[in-house]
């Protein structure tokens, strides 16, 4: 892909999205940018900040209209634009979950390969402080459960920058799940204008001996916190993060737990039916030896309350996961 | 006059005996699933597609075999993706309801009621930045008239001037409710005000006036911007699917849709203006000679092959 002399600038997260988005308009002249609130206002957390004044009609507002937003993002790449698109929270892509799972993952395979739908749908998700039932929701594993999806979550303001650069030169239907938690974080130096990371791929973000914990999204934050807790207690735990859920680097997993001999998967997701089950079943049916049942570690199965209080019963924290991954280990 | 009254009825023809022959396999085997035939309905495809340029999309339905034909995808093709061979135009991945041949300007049917509405709204929005030209046409039923992406592509259309033709095909049914019973208002059509766009109940069984208000259409679209609704008045003579009981006809409602269909219509102005019965008639016998070699190719070609079943889901 064409690039730019790299460069180093500090950036936090939502710098880092917005700083890929405006590469992505200056090097693929077919991309478009549009959802609610992203053209001139610049997006309702600043992400789309700057692109209308830069790139005019090629950065838009639309109507509250998900499958209209969605369905004309499959139209316009069936024609060879290459739209990103804003879904402004992840609970809204319900409201057109057809245009995302019958339609945009459907163009390829049926057409084998005739016609394709080059579109990424970057979207936000997760709970923060006093956030609704209805714009909480963590909904990767539907994602997840669709053939011809691709799906990533990336948790640092340089997986943000990469993996939005590589979503968009894929020529699959992405969804770039972000978290507003995360889009106002600490400025990091993050590697601009370069070569980036190929699609797929794990973090190890801390090695370690004893246990393998594997997260993705806001969750890698606080599974690295509990990580420093427990290595006080003398248990190293491996941290790998899996940006990429679709594809999934499932050999990474594998060798990860192959050496430690035990597995936590960590997600904010509800526990039944999210992606973490799919993770142990890989290290189950691959047949690696642990030392102890793994464990998932995610929201309990029940809905998300506004209040903090009430919200932070339910969430799994760095107190949380240390105690389960201690338990893990210590058996 | 009479040569393009009879190339329209060739058109026609070609679609009813397609449609006829899909049926006889369905009945017979080597046909399996749900199919959903446009007899009846056959002027609104050969009609409008006249008029599309090789640059238009279409995004048709699952009764959307009468709109590829009518674009020029191959009946041998077709057939052959309805049977499940590899020399089908998707290998036998669309099947009935939903195969593509975007190489014929033909942009896919669509199982999902209403679905094509906002894709075509893409497809012409994508025009505004390739230079093309382009005019997306999205036919759908009158069912699709109460699906809610349906009232968000309209919008979207309108707000944004965008080249899209909505060619509402109203024959009457929501599937195998009555429209009027699922509305209302009488005519879909006045819905477009709402959406500040023209909106124009037309005779959907006459080939010619449904070419002429499709040509005026893709004109708005092309050369002012902004989107049409035509709501194309038609009936079809068959079921729902094929296997549909249709129980909810009422007495005599067949025998009167077929005094008025689109073939019997134009069969009977050719009399009329004096062409010869026996001309009209090769016509009817020239489209059923070419359905039948048609599909006896496509039964002769093999089966799709299971190994290339998961090919083609990722770039």
């Amino acid at each position: 892909m064409p690039e730019t002399t790299p460069q180093i600038r500090k950036l936090n997260y939502g710098e880092a999205v917005n700083a890929a988005l405006h590469r992505l308009m200056e090097e693929l002249p077919e991309t478009l940018v549009y959802g609610e609130d992203v053209g001139v206002p610049g997006g309702v957390f600043g992400v789309t900040r700057g692109l209308r004044k830069q790139f005019g009609d090629r950065a838009f507002d639309t109507p509250i209209s998900e499958s209209a937003i969605l369905g004309s993002a499959v139209g316009a790449a069936m024609m060879g634009r290459r739209p990103i698109i804003e879904i402004m929270w992840a609970d809204f892509s319900l409201v057109a979950l057809d245009q995302i799972v019958n339609q945009a993952a459907n163009v390829r395979y049926v057409s084998g390969g005739r016609l394709t739908a080059p579109l990424t749908i970057r979207t936000q998700q997760g709970n923060a402080p006093g956030a609704c039932a209805q714009h909480s929701q963590c909904l990767e594993a539907l994602f997840l459960h669709v053939p011809g999806l691709r799906v990533a979550m990336p948790s640092t303001p340089q997986d943000a920058y990469d993996l939005l650069v590589t979503a968009v030169h894929c020529d699959d239907p992405v969804l770039v799940i972000e978290n507003r938690t995360l889009y106002f974080g600490a400025k990091e130096e993050v590697t601009v204008g370069g070569p980036v990371r190929p699609l797929g791929g794990a973090r190890v973000r801390r090695p370690g001996s004893d246990v393998t914990v594997v997260t993705w999204g806001a969750m890698t934050a606080r599974v690295l916190d509990a990580a420093e807790a427990l290595a006080a207690d003398g248990i190293e735990a491996e941290v790998l993060e899996t940006p990429w859920l679709n594809p999934f680097d499932t050999e990474a997993v594998l060798a990860s737990a192959g050496r430690t001999g035990r597995l936590a998967v960590v997600h904010e997701a509800n526990v039944t039916g999210g992606f973490g089950a799919e993770v142990v079943a890989r290290v189950a049916g691959a047949g690696v030896p642990l030392l102890a049942p793994p464990i998932r570690v995610g929201a309990p199965d029940v809905r998300m309350p506004a209040a903090p209080i009430l919200a932070q019963a339910l969430l799994p924290d760095a107190d949380r996961i240390a105690g389960e991954v201690r338990a893990l280990v210590k058996g | 006059m009479s040569e393009r009254r009879l190339a329209d009825l060739l058109a026609m023809w070609r679609v009813r005996a397609f449609e006829e022959k899909v049926r006889e396999l369905r009945l017979a085997g080597p046909i399996v699933g749900s199919v959903h035939l446009c007899i009846g309905q056959e002027a609104i495809p050969v009609g409008a597609c006249d008029v599309l340029e090789p640059e238009d999309a279409l995004f048709a339905t699952y009764r959307g075999h009468g709109w590829a034909l009518a674009r020029g995808v191959p009946a041998e093709r077709m057939f052959a993706e309805l049977l499940g061979r590899r020399t089908g135009v998707n290998g036998g991945r669309g099947g009935s309801a939903y195969f593509t041949a975007a190489e014929y300007g033909f942009h896919g049917e669509n199982s999902i009621v209403g679905a094509g509405a906002p894709i075509a709204c893409g497809a012409a929005l994508a025009g505004r930045y390739d230079g093309s030209n382009r005019a997306a046409v999205t036919v759908f039923g009158d069912g699709a008239m109460n699906q809610g992406a349906v009232h968000e592509a309209m919008n979207f259309a309108a707000a944004f001037s965008l080249p899209v033709v909505f060619i509402c095909e109203n024959n009457r049914y929501s599937e195998l409710t009555p429209i009027a019973d699922m509305v209302r208002t009488s005519r879909l059509a006045d819905r477009a005000a709402a959406y500040g766009m023209p909106g124009h109940r037309i005779d959907g069984n006459d080939v010619e006036a449904v070419r002429f208000h499709v040509r005026d259409a893709l004109e708005v679209a092309k050369e002012h911007g902004g989107p049409t609704l035509l709501e194309c008045m038609t009936e079809r003579i068959v079921g729902h699917y094929i296997g549909d009981a249709e129980n909810y006809r009422k007495p005599g409602e067949l025998d009167r849709i077929r005094a008025r269909e689109p073939i019997a219509r134009l069969r009977a102005g050719l009399l009329a203006d004096g062409v010869p019965a026996a001309e009209i008639d090769a016509v009817e016998a020239r489209a059923r000679a070419e359905m039948e070699t048609a599909a006896a190719a496509a039964l002769a070609a093999p089966f799709a092959d299971p190994a290339t079943a998961r090919e083609h889901l990722y770039a």
